[in-house]
């Protein structure tokens, strides 16, 4: 053998097994890391996940603070969240990748549209204050803060769900338009059919960051402590990251448990959502494999 | 008899060349189509006849897919295609706005080069064209799916797996699949781009024996590279080269006694 040849066959073999410990140690620590942030929040909540917690509002006393108001709030949030942002992004995509003709003009927007995604929350929320509350006097509603949100996600939604139309292989709208379908019946019966799947990954997922966003709802000025659950879309409301938010700045160390409880209400709905995004995830790529 | 004098004299020498006058279905008079600056068909004349197989052979990028698709205006979703000439079906032309491409596509069916089941099951691939043109009543349904199935050479494999996905069929079973989707629109022409390519040979097979036992409902327009299988199922062949016609004439004649020496050297494998 080539003892050339040898020693550096073990240097590339050194290396590789140096690299394998760095990156494992990395993710260990990242593991490790997120155990603690648990295990924390565990040992401070758990003693006050009890059911005065969901059906008593805020107080001022540590021990009769319930999310009642907040959890209600949350879910209307999301019942304004959901249609407005999936209706028009999804219909924003389809667009976009079905019927706008491919030229500079639409690269442009698609261009706007995925910087959009990256823009700071309390940008949007500004954005909800000048045109929802105020111009359109909506004030702090439900449907104010749901526009905001939906305005915040709907960058997620549409470049998720063009994605999800794009990985539709040509050859099944070459195999719809050739038997004589229209676009709007290739759309509705081939394309989203095989992409809905993966729409509803990319949109949960973004619901959820819709539920844990804060800044526009401060912004807003959307109220923390509310003795009344909300009666329309027009009246207002709190939210559990609102809540949260303002027990963990309370100074009595019982509000910290009291804090911790909410947020695993709150990663407890995330990591539902989340465990429906994979879902709907593995599912769609099934049903795309031939 | 003017009127066939005419008619012949229009559409030129390929059509004098076949003894048995049938009645065409396609027409196609001076078509040419660019790709933006390219030229992919130079003066396209030729006329497929009905309940016949025309089978289209040259070279690849010769434009025999370019040739097809203007059949049913697929080339036009192609960017930058321009058309010019003249393209008739059963005596209506199609080209611009002539015709809509909805109505065309519903006389027309089209089978590619890779099986495109949709991503449904067996059932609702065939049941999808009439679907669309509004079939709405099971009981019809549920006849026009069999029927088309049986012609297809289908229907013993898939009939107790009917509601499985279509995708759990082997390639071959997917393109017969494919042809009975055509089918089930009762279509009067279908187009083939090299249907048999991506297929094994026992597959490739039960596709011909396919086409020959369909072809005496429906006309039928296949490209295909493979000499022997155009020899073996068309009963007319056109020979294109460079975006022309070279020739095209009854299979027979063409492959024995081939007028161009460029149809010669092709069939004889000495170019393509
Ligand atoms: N969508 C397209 N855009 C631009 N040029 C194309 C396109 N499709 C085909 N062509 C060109 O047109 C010519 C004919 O192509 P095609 O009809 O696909 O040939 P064939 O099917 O005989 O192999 C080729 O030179 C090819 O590069
Ligand atoms: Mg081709």
């Amino acid at each position: 053998m080539d003892n050339n040849l040898l020693i550096k066959t073990n240097r590339r073999i050194v290396k590789d097994s140096i690299m394998k410990w760095l990156f494992g140690t990395a993710s260990f620590l990242l593991i490790v890391l997120i155990a603690f942030l648990f295990y924390g929040i565990g040992a401070d909540g758990v003693g006050r996940l009890n059911l005065s917690l969901f059906t008593n509002f805020g107080s001022r006393f540590p021990e009769q603070a319930g999310l009642k108001a907040a959890l209600v709030g949350t879910l209307s949030l999301m019942a304004v969240v959901i249609p407005v942002s999936m209706f028009i992004g999804i219909c924003s995509a389809i667009y976009l990748e079905e019927y706008a003709v491919k030229n500079k003009w639409t690269a442009f927007i698609e261009m706007n549209i995925s910087n959009l995604a990256g823009v700071p929350s309390v940008v949007f929320g500004l954005l909800g204050l000048t045109v929802f509350s105020r111009a359109l006097f909506l004030g702090n509603s439900i449907l104010a803060a749901g526009l905001t949100m939906s305005v915040l996600i709907l960058p997620i939604i549409i470049v998720a769900s063009q994605e999800a139309i794009r990985s539709v292989p040509d050859n099944l709208r070459e195999a719809s338009y050739g038997m004589g379908a229209t676009k709007w019946q290739t759309i509705t019966q081939v394309i989203m059919p095989s992409s809905i799947g993966s729409i509803l990954t990319g949109s949960i997922l973004s619901f959820s960051r819709a539920i844990g966003e804060t800044a526009p709802l401060i912004v807003l000025g959307i109220p923390v402590i509310i003795q009344f659950l909300p009666t329309g879309p027009l009246s207002t409301f709190t939210a559990l990251p609102m809540q949260i938010y303002d027990w963990a700045k309370r100074p009595q160390p019982e509000f910290a448990d009291v804090a911790s409880a909410g947020i695993i209400v709150l990663l407890v709905i995330l990591v539902t959502m989340n465990a429906f995004a994979i879902y709907f995830r593995n599912k769609a790529m099934k049903k795309l494999q031939n | 008899m003017t009127l066939i004098k005419d008619r012949k004299e229009k559409i030129g020498l390929h059509v004098m060349k076949n003894e048995n006058w049938k009645k065409p279905v396609y027409e196609t008079n001076g078509l040419n189509v660019w790709y933006g600056t390219s030229h992919a068909l130079k003066n396209i004349d030729l006329t497929i006849n009905e309940k016949e197989v025309t089978a289209i052979i040259g070279p690849s990028g010769c434009g025999k897919s370019t040739y097809l698709k203007t059949l049913n205006r697929m080339v036009e979703t192609a960017r930058d295609v321009h058309i010019s000439g003249n393209v008739t079906f059963m005596g209506n032309a199609i080209l611009g706005k002539a015709m809509p491409v909805e109505l065309l596509r519903s006389k027309v069916g089209m089978v590619f080069q890779k099986p495109n089941p949709f991503p449904k099951s067996i059932y609702e691939n065939v049941a999808f064209g009439p679907r669309i043109h509004g079939i709405r009543n099971k009981v019809m349904l549920d006849v026009i799916v069999e029927d088309s199935l049986r012609k297809a050479a289908l229907w013993d494999e898939v009939k107790d797996r009917l509601h499985k996905s279509a995708y759990g069929l082997s390639g071959g079973q997917q393109q017969r699949l494919c042809i009975a989707r055509c089918l089930a629109i009762d279509p009067e022409v279908i187009l083939m781009d090299e249907p048999t390519s991506a297929l094994d040979p026992v597959s490739t097979h039960k596709v011909e024996e396919l086409i020959a036992t369909i072809k005496n409902d429906v006309t039928i327009a296949i490209v295909t590279h493979n000499m022997q299988q155009a020899s073996r199922i068309s009963d007319r062949t056109a020979f294109f080269l460079n975006g022309e016609i070279v020739e095209c004439d009854r299979t027979s004649t063409l492959f024995s006694t081939p007028e161009d020496s460029r149809t010669n050297d092709y069939i004889n494998g000495r170019f393509g």
